[in-house]
């Protein structure tokens, strides 16, 4: 077993590295914003509707709007067909990701309305969901929402006892010594508030610290790239 | 956290009280509940165990299915972790299709089992490709006072450590009628526990009641385990609207090591 310093990763990026990043914004004419997001072969499209009246009407807050949120796999996306529909999986996934987003979001701006943001996974090769949350905060943007801050995301993780940035599919499924570790984080990209922390796998409670690390890297990376696609919009005329 | 039930008055009490390191039942912010294991609620489950801390009860049951097995693993058995919030057990669970916390509280408990490696999956395999074994584990809360997941999660180990593997026919089906003597295939050392730490103002807390439960603003839930001579964390789900900040995540990763050792030794006496 390759011990820190040594391991070398499948596909020769550093430990720290992440996987290619694309960025476009626009990429759903249709939507108030909309944005694609990709990790290498991972890729989101994001596409936001609203603010809008909220249906049925008890649902309403008057004091806030709803961010409500689905994220889901495309069928094709992954080797053994997904079958279409939210499983239990995408349900979680959809809750974490409104609570990854709503700390950016000025909500109170828009009582009694819905802001709907739409994630759906068009190739899958883990990172889904933080590719996801990228996506659909720049597609948040976009469409014109209030917001504090964008956010970012990147999931850290481990194989054996290397730590190791934006894991692959065959990383996740890394199994010699420790195993994969896969721990997803979002935080608001110019502060020290973490929106979402998801990890299964095996990691010593003192080397969360070095995902934190990584992650506040990484994040300033993902940063920079949503503030220069959200400046070349894909498709301006598209946007109302 | 969206099923708020408490009042802004008894919220702002707790927050203030939080800071001081007070609670309204006399325990520090970070103190356990006591907690008492039961087993063998029910004969006809290969296994099964209640939980009680505090006022919280939970009771967990372990079925043995045999099926054919997945198509990447055929040579593993299955894990199936289930749960259902019942209106028996709280006035603020409600019938119908499960809501979000109904199908979070499986997932959870679900993680932090198969992470630890406490399952030895490959020994649940009957004949490779065609025949293993699937556990599945179902949760049943009894009684919502707060902190139900890390119940369900005592609770689990619990049961899954006192079950039973039945016996197999010569057709391959399960023969309740044979005596069962074989335990499951589990570690002897790893044993997963979760921890929830809830948030309210800068305040962290350690197995809320159900009202701080309803006061707190976020949670974060983590599931550890000894492996190899090492603590290791196998999982982590962060809930609630509200951000946590590096320094809470830093004060946690240094307490959970301890209240896991604690946990540790209370389960010990139980097993």
């Amino acid at each position: 077993m390759a011990t820190k310093n040594e391991f070398k990763r499948v596909d020769g990026r550093k430990l720290d590295e992440m996987r290619a990043i694309t960025a476009k914004v626009g990429v759903v004419p249709n939507a108030d914003g909309s944005a694609m997001f990709a990790f290498g072969d991972t890729v989101a499209i994001a596409a936001v509707y609203g603010p809008r009246l909220l249906h049925p009407q008890h649902m309403q807050n008057p004091q806030k709007g709803i961010l409500r949120v689905a994220y889901d796999l495309m069928s094709f996306s992954v080797y053994e067909r997904k079958r279409p529909g939210p499983s239990r999986r995408s349900k979680e996934i959809s809750k974490v990701t409104e609570w990854a987003l709503e700390p950016a979001v000025d909500l109170k701006a828009f009582p009694n309305t819905v802001i709907d943001v739409q994630i759906y996974i068009l190739q899958a090769d883990a990172g889904t969901r933080t590719a996801g949350i990228n996506a659909a905060s720049m597609a948040l943007a976009h469409a014109g929402i209030p917001m504090k801050d964008l956010i970012c995301s990147v999931a850290p993780g481990k194989n054996g006892q290397a730590i190791i940035s934006d894991l692959n599919k065959e990383e996740e499924d890394y199994d010699e010594g420790e195993g994969a570790t896969d721990f997803a984080v979002a935080k608001l990209a110019n502060q020290d508030e973490y929106t979402l922390m998801q990890m299964d796998g095996k990691i010593q409670p003192e080397r969360v610290k070095e995902i934190l690390d990584i992650a506040e890297k990484n994040c300033e990376t993902i940063y920079d790239a949503q503030k220069k696609a959200l400046k070349e919009v894909v498709n301006p005329e598209g946007k109302k | 956290m969206s099923s708020m039930k408490v009042s802004n008055l008894t919220k702002e009490t707790l927050k203030k009280m939080f800071a001081e390191g007070k609670r309204f039942d006399g325990r520090g912010l970070l103190d356990l509940r006591d907690l008492e294991i039961e087993y063998n609620v029910s004969k006809k489950a290969e296994g099964s165990a209640r939980v009680r801390m505090g006022k919280t009860e939970v009771v967990v049951g372990i079925k043995m299915e045999v099926g054919t097995p997945y198509s990447d693993s055929p040579n593993k058995g299955n894990l199936m972790v289930s749960g259902d919030l019942l209106p028996l057990a709280s006035p603020r669970y409600e019938a119908g299709p499960p809501g979000f916390n109904a199908i979070e509280l499986p997932r959870l408990v679900d993680r932090a089992i198969r992470e630890s490696g406490m399952i030895d999956f490959e020994k649940l395999c009957i004949k490779e490709g065609e025949l293993v074994w699937t556990v599945i584990v179902d949760v049943y809360p009894i009684n919502d006072d707060g902190n139900i997941i890390d119940a369900s999660s005592i609770g689990a180990i619990a049961a899954l450590q006192s079950a039973i593997l039945p016996e197999l026919s010569e057709d391959g089906k399960i023969d309740y009628e044979k005596e069962a003597k074989n335990k499951l295939p589990l570690s002897k050392t790893i044993m997963p526990i979760s921890f929830s730490f809830f948030k309210l103002g800068d305040s962290l807390i350690l197995d809320p009641t159900r009202e701080e439960e309803e006061a707190c603003e976020t949670r974060i839930t983590f599931g550890i385990s000894d492996w190899n001579g090492q603590k290791m964390l196998n999982s982590c789900q962060k809930k609630g609207e509200l951000p946590l900040k590096r320094e809470d995540v830093e004060k946690i990763m240094e307490i959970i090591p301890k209240k896991f050792e604690e946990v540790n030794k209370k389960l010990k006496k139980f097993l």
